[in-house]
């Protein structure tokens, strides 16, 4: 037989039904990573790429010199913050199992990779997310009726109506857009980067794209600007393990990490456990002191787990086993906060249950109030004629004919109403 | 006021303006230290640091999505895309970013971005270096489109661009960056120094998007054209010797409708020419919105000269290339049609 090229392609390592399997996710023992300079070289520091920092430990302790040492106080509100942000998520998709809204996308398990990282960058820096990031408007101090109005597309939506639910932005809190079309937010982070390093300022970008879209062609641009220009910015590329119904390898995952993309890109690539608070802060701590004193970026894997669906319009049972999130070995990032303030005697089950109450009546008042702004189906809506606004700055002439065609079809309709009453009043 | 060839002229519109505004930067491929492969930025590197003329890496999708970043970062970045033809890369990043920006954001963010962009052919350049995409981004709500025919255009449209606060795509013949091209190769090449629009004041000016201009002024048939094809219809009518209007329409969007119906009501005849393939081409959208306006005064089918529907050939540009034969030939059916 002459020899003959064949075609791999990748499988997960279970499918619905079989036994879950994660033993291709290479774990650390938490503080066996050292924590280099700031300033150190890229090809000195290369072997954080394939290794993974943790600072918890198996008995909740908080161990080896990525140690943040971030005050209990610090952290009693992280997990508040986590909370919040999963307490909100499974609201929301009830809310949207209910027919209440059209669409949602959850973020649990996931909660200390945006959480971590907002509470460890600067009120001033710009953040570019994907949409599974909403922990960062958790921890700027959003008010949850506003992402709630956004998501009912209410008289109080940030978007006018003109978006579907969680394309959330937010000027004042510096947070960019959410975009649908995936990783178009990586090299834009890098070009608002370049930005402040033109204008000499000390802030920088963050921006995050999931382990999927990392294969876009995005990704490749914001790789080489941001090395060329050594823009100031953080680069997060969040492995959840699963792009809808393809697992990682599908992303190119199976022969290398995701982080080793850095080093040949001339960029620091830092492999970190996602689901670990403390190791997620201390290295964000590090990529932006390095960014801001233009020792240049870093790509930061985290390793983490989707434990829901995509989105509210997937179901995953049918493409990977149903327990794989129990069987994921770094666990859950909120328990294993909560065992750590615990093992501090910071923390106890009376107070996170006492939390965990007052926070879902917090959510409950929230989506009480987002409601009185308008609903899908009944109260205060927003003005049609409005869609026609800020296509441009000022409205071009045939934005301005069409917009009166739609008013007079609108006027005309409502006459139309008014003069044939309906058989209710005529009964 | 200064004589200057099209180079020159978009040249000094960026040189005005990043005088006049720190917030003016420049990127793109070979722009910076190099000053551009069609000179277009020469010297502006050396006069003004690279941190406002910045050499990028060869990828037009990083270019666009950098130059957005910027943008919305407080910047006016001008990105240069070396060819029209090789905007596509970053076509994801105008379509969904840069034109809905401040759609999305309900004006909260935007970004003005000019994006420069040579096109057209008659430079030998086959189907890599001679496309006219125009009409893909007109088809784009929330970007303005704009082709300039000449250097005094070129420079204040371009200065109207850089200050416009909307995402502009600047399309530059190519053909005509030395002189005005009008279709026949082997004539002697007529340089802008001849040409009344090759004056050009040295400092600030603008001339406003969204407004076509009559070139020519006609009673008996329109000629609705823009770019290099505004002196190929130059030609065309001196060929045939008849009283054409010439109207250069310069902003694809947002279209004045109003300049160029009211031409077409006047003179019930209408010729649309354009170098870009015909089948869902701009012209389509000039045909439609003069029998929308103009039906009750027309004398004649409006008739369209354009590229053919394939790709830009290499050995048979002047069989390709709408030249001043074709559009005289459509002006003289569309002059002899009986009404």
């Amino acid at each position: 037989m002459s020899p003959r090229s064949r075609l791999h392609v990748p499988d997960p390592p279970a499918r619905p039904g079989q036994e879950p399997d994660f033993s291709y996710v290479h774990i650390s023992p938490a503080g066996a990573v050292p924590r280099p300079d700031v300033t150190a070289s890229v090809r000195d520091i290369e072997q954080l790429a394939l290794e993974m920092v943790r600072v918890l430990d198996d008995d909740q302790r908080a161990v080896g010199a990525w140690n943040p040492h971030v005050e209990p106080r610090e952290l009693q509100v992280a997990l508040r913050h986590m909370l919040l942000t999963r307490l909100f998520d499974d609201r929301m998709q009830k809310i949207q199992r209910q027919g209440r809204i059209s669409f949602y996308i959850k973020s649990t398990g996931e909660e200390a990779v945006a959480v971590a990282q907002g509470m460890a960058l600067e009120p001033g820096d710009m953040l570019f997310p994907s949409y599974r990031q909403q922990g960062l408007q958790v921890v700027r101090g959003r008010n949850l009726v506003e992402l709630m109005c956004q998501c009912l597309s209410n008289t109080h939506d940030m978007c006018k109506g003109r978006q579907m639910p969680i394309m959330y932005h937010w000027g004042e809190g510096n947070i960019f857009s959410i975009s649908g079309n995936l990783a178009t937010q990586f090299p834009q982070a890098v070009g608002w980067a370049m930005a402040a390093a033109i204008k000499g300022e000390d802030r920088i970008a963050a921006s995050w794209i999931g382990e999927g879209s990392s294969a876009e062609a995005d990704f490749h641009y914001a790789m080489t600007f941001a090395a060329v220009y050594q823009a100031p910015v953080i680069l997060n590329l969040v492995n959840n393990q699963w792009a809808i119904s393809t697992f990682q390898g599908f992303a190119g995952g199976e022969h290398k990490t995701f982080a080793q993309r850095g080093p040949g890109y001339g960029i620091p690539g830092i492999r970190v456990d996602g689901n670990d608070f403390l190791a997620v802060y201390a290295v964000t701590q590090w990529a932006a002191q390095r960014a801001r004193q233009s020792a240049g970026p870093t790509l930061i894997e985290h390793v983490t787990y989707r434990a829901g669906a995509h989105s509210t319009s997937d179901d995953p049972s049918r493409y990977r086993p149903k327990d794989e999130w129990q069987a994921w070995p770094l666990g859950d990032p909120i328990m294993r906060l909560k065992a750590h303030l615990i093992a501090l005697g910071e923390w106890s089950e009376e107070r996170h249950a006492q939390l965990q109450r007052e926070l879902e009546a917090h959510v409950t008042a929230c989506w009480k109030e987002a409601e009185s702004y308008g609903t899908l189906t009944g109260g205060p809506a927003l003005d049609p004629l409005t869609m026609f606004e800020d296509v441009f700055r000022e409205m071009p002439p045939n934005l301005v004919r069409q917009r009166e065609e739609l008013r007079a079809l609108r006027s005309a309709q409502a006459d139309a109403r008014q003069a044939a009453p309906s058989r209710a009043q005529e009964g | 006021m200064a004589r200057m060839n099209m180079v020159q002229a978009l040249n000094s519109a960026m040189d005005v303006m990043l005088g006049r505004d720190p917030r003016v930067v420049i990127l793109g491929e070979d722009v910076g230290f190099f000053g551009g492969v069609f000179r277009v930025t020469d010297g502006l590197q050396r006069k003004y640091g690279e941190h406002r003329v910045l050499d990028t890496p060869i990828a037009e999708g990083g270019i666009i999505a950098a130059a957005i970043g910027m943008g919305v970062n407080g910047l006016k970045p001008v990105a240069e895309i070396q060819f029209a033809d090789y905007i596509y890369p970053g076509f994801d990043q105008v379509v969904s970013e840069l034109a809905r920006l401040r759609y999305r954001t309900a004006g909260e963010f935007h970004a003005p971005v000019t994006i420069r962009t040579p096109c057209g052919g008659g430079i030998r350049g086959g189907q890599t270096h001679s496309q006219s995409p125009e009409a893909i981004f007109t088809h784009v709500c929330g970007i303005k489109v704009v082709m300039p025919s000449n250097p005094y255009d070129a420079k204040g449209l371009l200065i109207s661009s850089i200050e416009d606060e909307d995402p502009v795509v600047f399309f530059e013949p190519k053909r005509i960056y030395n002189g005005p091209f009008d279709g026949d190769p082997h004539k002697p090449a007529v340089p802008w120094s001849a040409h009344t629009k090759g004056e050009v004041p040295d400092g600030h000016y603008t001339v406003p998007i969204g407004r076509a201009e009559v070139v020519r002024a006609g009673g008996d048939v329109t000629v609705l054209t823009y770019g290099t094809m505004v002196h190929v219809a130059e030609a065309a009518v001196r060929l045939l010797g008849v009283d054409a209007e010439i109207v250069d329409v310069r902003t694809m969007a947002p279209l004045d409708v109003d300049t160029l119906c009211t031409s077409v009501c006047k003179t019930g005849r209408c010729v649309v020419v354009h170098e870009a393939t015909r089948f869902a081409g701009y012209g389509a959208e000039l045909v439609a919105t003069v029998q929308e306006q103009c039906f009750w005064n027309l004398e004649a089918p409006v008739q369209r000269v354009t590229g053919w529907d394939t790709p830009y050939p290499h050995a048979f540009e002047w069989d390709y290339f709408p030249g001043p034969a074709r559009v005289a030939a459509a002006l003289k059916e569309v002059l002899e049609a009986a009404a």
